[in-house]
């Protein structure tokens, strides 16, 4: 069996197996492949219940795989179907509000990838850390952001998230440090965030994701170095959806195989499409730092939906039919919607009931943020947060020595 | 490379006492570029002033910060075991443990990344570069990290780091670890910058530095670690802190305002000297300590009062420092002006690593003098 194979391969030495393929077989982008009986599946919502993963959700690199059960409960699967959809119809709400250029300068979305950041915050506490790249939405609204303020901030209004200043790639909340616009710039910093962790003796990990793309940043592999030399407690993650912008990961990368890169750090290569397979590698991740053994570098096998931003129809690079066998066949949504009718965890009418909740959450919270109002053009608010209040210098200067601003 | 660069600089030229003015006189002697007062002294006197080296000075304000925030580490390459490439940090990680004080791996952009995230998960990081012109494999990390993230995130995010080492050049070490960096990081609204000259000023910016809660950049120089300054008393405590922005004047005088920074203070210092003896003219001089914000209230002050200005830096003209200060002088003094200011900056060229051509490169004192002279047609 596949899992077998792996932890035999796991005694031999690092450098014998480091690049030797250990199977043919590849982690699935199956969303629905994880399976539990329904006879054990309790009547209340929040009784535990063990769910089997799929045997093709992980593949590892020099480390032993993750349990393939994981404990669960309705109420959980309820929540995480009605999180992907929030951030979905967030995302949608998006695309639209782009398209009526309400929207300005970048704005990268994640539909497709919504079970990665869904399926991290459900094996993190608020007590974690995350930082991620410019497709930072989805990971805005599950740190605890609301739609409001992340749709506010992309329609640049004063209650947005970051009051109007960050935009769509700079978004920040407790626990969540960006939302940063440069590729690969968050991988060191996140280390640090790990680094602060261990330096304060608290034992939370802090998940720090990149893109297939980034992944070839020469400070992503500065940032292993360190991580491994200092063991410090950081769960590396590479969301792989395959393309960076327009360049497929193997026209980018002499080895695709993301979880290994990290060479010297255990890796651990997760089905990115079905949540149930993040929580449970995320979980496991985090015990594995919690418990001193340092960093590791997960890759999370996902899809993007859409172009790399909204400028891009993201079919020049690749087929539609691509896209379309993704959408139809692998969405982390349907997967799970269809494993919670499978399993008889809630109703078709029941699940109606929280798709419906989810969409007029986050229509009404678009709506609202629409009508919010701008930042007034004014000089205190354009030059207030430069520097920390109270700390400023007498003045900043304007455009000319007229606008001056002074404190 | 580095133990072979401390063998060599400033220390030992500045013990060499040499004649104030040669015709062949090296932008390299330091010597001459202190007021001879300073030389003078090196033991405490009654009134309680002391003698200290930069190096000293900037080595108590990291013992002292320290001590007093568990928040504050030191992180940089050979800070720890190896004392500091320049000593700078020589005893800390025997005082403090190997958990404060860190040597990082030759990695400038990874480590400079990691140290902003620590402040940004609220530790007070004090990050060394051996040499700022390493920086610049960092200066994302410095600007997009750290000078931005307070702004972008609506002012939820505070980032307090300090970036220290040391910048401009240093002697006979060629182009790629000779260049002054003060317009780089002058130029970021978000960051702070200061440029210390003295002991005083090093300690007191280092410690103002590390205190901010905002990113500050501490522009050191190579060239002034081993130069001994007198140090006053309430200098020598340990809650003593010179305020951002805030120019100190050197010397006054009522012809001439010099405005300068870092080691050119000292040979502005000099030239001023040297001004009064050859031409009878007595110069101001501006120590800017803080090149961002800098402090333009003192320049125009002092040029309503001498009606010329001449601006002093060692960075490329383009662009730069000096560039900067004429500009506001424009702006905000230019009725006060008797004549165009002016500015003498390093020249327009990768550091040389000859001598002689080194020396063409970099304001020396004579020249100081004498372009003031000329400013002033004495």
């Amino acid at each position: 069996m596949f899992t077998r194979a792996l932890r035999s391969g796991r005694a031999l030495p690092l450098r014998r197996n480091a690049f030797v393929p250990l199977a043919k077989r590849t982690v699935t982008t199956d969303a629905a492949s994880s399976h539990a009986e329904k006879e054990h599946v309790p009547e209340k919502d929040d009784k535990p219940f063990e769910v089997r993963l799929s045997d093709e959700s992980f593949e590892t690199y020099e480390l032993d795989p993750p349990p393939y059960t994981l404990d669960t409960t309705k109420k959980e699967l309820k929540q995480m179907y009605y999180d992907m959809v929030s951030i979905r119809r967030m995302e949608m709400a998006a695309d639209r509000l782009y398209k009526e250029k309400k929207i300005r300068g970048f704005c990268h979305l994640s539909t497709g990838q919504e079970a990665v950041a869904a399926g991290i915050e459900h094996a993190i506490t608020k007590e974690d850390h995350v930082i991620t790249a410019y497709r930072c939405h989805g990971f805005a609204l599950m740190r605890g952001g609301t739609v409001k303020s992340i749709i506010g901030e992309l329609l640049g209004r004063r209650e947005g998230i970051a009051y109007g200043k960050g935009g769509s790639m700079h978004m920040f909340a407790k626990g969540f440090y960006g939302g940063n616009g440069i590729v690969g710039a968050q991988v060191p910093v996140g280390a640090g965030i790990a680094f602060a962790n261990q330096y304060n003796d608290k034992d939370n990990t802090t998940i720090c994701l990149y893109g297939d793309g980034a992944s070839n940043q020469g400070q992503v592999f500065e940032a292993f170095n360190m991580a491994k030399l200092w063991n410090l407690p950081i769960l590396f993650g590479c969301e792989n959806n395959k393309y960076g912008m327009g360049t497929a990961a193997n026209r980018a990368a002499a080895m695709t195989e993301y979880y290994k890169r990290g060479q010297y750090i255990p890796g651990l290569k997760v089905n990115g499409m079905d949540i149930l397979a993040v929580k449970a590698a995320v979980q496991y991740g985090k015990q594995y730092t919690v418990a001193g053994h340092g960093p590791l570098v997960l890759e999370y096998v996902t899809y993007r939906y859409g172009g790399h931003s909204m400028s891009d129809p993201g079919t020049t690079y690749r087929t539609r039919e691509e896209i379309q066998r993704m959408r139809s066949t692998n969405d982390p949504i349907a997967g799970l919607k269809q494993k919670l009718l499978d399993w008889e965890v809630t109703s078709e009418d029941e699940l109606k009931a929280i798709d419906k909740e989810a969409r007029s959450y986050v229509d009404k919270e678009v709506e609202e943020a629409e009508k919010m109002p701008v930042p007034e053009a004014t000089p205190k608010i354009l030059y207030e947060d430069i520097y920390v209040r109270g700390s400023e210098p007498p003045f900043m200067r304007g455009r000319t020595p007229d606008e001056n601003y002074y404190y | 490379m580095v133990a072979s660069r401390l063998l060599r600089p400033a220390s030992r030229l500045l013990s060499t006492h040499r004649p104030f003015i040669s015709p062949s006189k090296s932008a390299l002697q330091p010597a001459a570029s202190l007021p001879t007062l300073v030389n003078a002294r090196r033991y405490a006197t009654p009134s309680g002033v002391k003698e200290v080296a930069v190096r000293d000075a900037l080595n108590e304000a990291l013992a002292e910060e320290l001590e007093a925030n568990d928040k504050v580490f030191v992180l940089g390459e050979e800070v720890a075991q190896y004392n500091g490439a320049y000593k700078v940090t020589k005893g800390l990680l025997d005082r403090f443990g190997d958990k404060r004080v860190i040597d990082s791996p030759i990695t400038e952009s990874g480590f400079c990344g990691l140290t902003v995230g620590a402040a940004l998960a609220g530790l007070h990081p004090v990050c060394e570069f051996m040499t700022f012109n390493f920086a610049m494999q960092a200066i994302d990390q410095i600007i997009n990290s750290a000078a931005k993230t307070h702004y972008m995130s609506g002012g939820i995010q505070p980032c307090n780091i300090t970036f220290r080492g040391p910048n401009g050049f240093a002697a006979g070490v060629a182009a790629q670890h000779s260049q002054d960096y003060s317009s780089w990081y002058g130029s970021i609204p978000g960051l702070k910058v200061v440029a210390p000259y003295s002991s005083e000023d090093a300690k007191g910016l280092l410690k103002a530095a590390i205190r901010d809660p905002n990113p500050v950049v501490v522009l050191e120089n190579e060239l002034m670690y081993g130069t001994h300054f007198p140090m006053s008393e309430a200098a020598q405590r340990d809650d003593f802190v010179l305020p951002f922005g805030k120019a100190k004047i050197e010397r006054p005088g009522k012809d001439l305002t010099i405005v300068t920074l870092s080691r050119c203070v000292g040979q502005a210092l000099t030239a001023a000297e040297q001004m009064k003896k050859d031409y009878g003219v007595e110069a101001e001089v501006i120590n800017l300590r803080s090149v961002k914000p800098l402090d333009v209230e003192a320049i125009v002050k002092s040029v309503k009062k001498t009606g010329h200005l001449m601006a002093v830096e060692s960075g490329f003209p383009s662009f730069g420092v000096g560039a900067e200060i004429l500009a506001l002088t424009m702006e905000y003094a230019f009725d006060y002006l008797d004549a165009p200011a002016v500015r003498i900056t390093g020249a327009e060229v990768p550091t040389p690593y000859a001598q002689g051509l080194e020396n063409m490169s970099f304001p020396s004192e004579d020249l100081i003098a004498k372009y003031g002279a000329k400013l002033l047609r004495v």
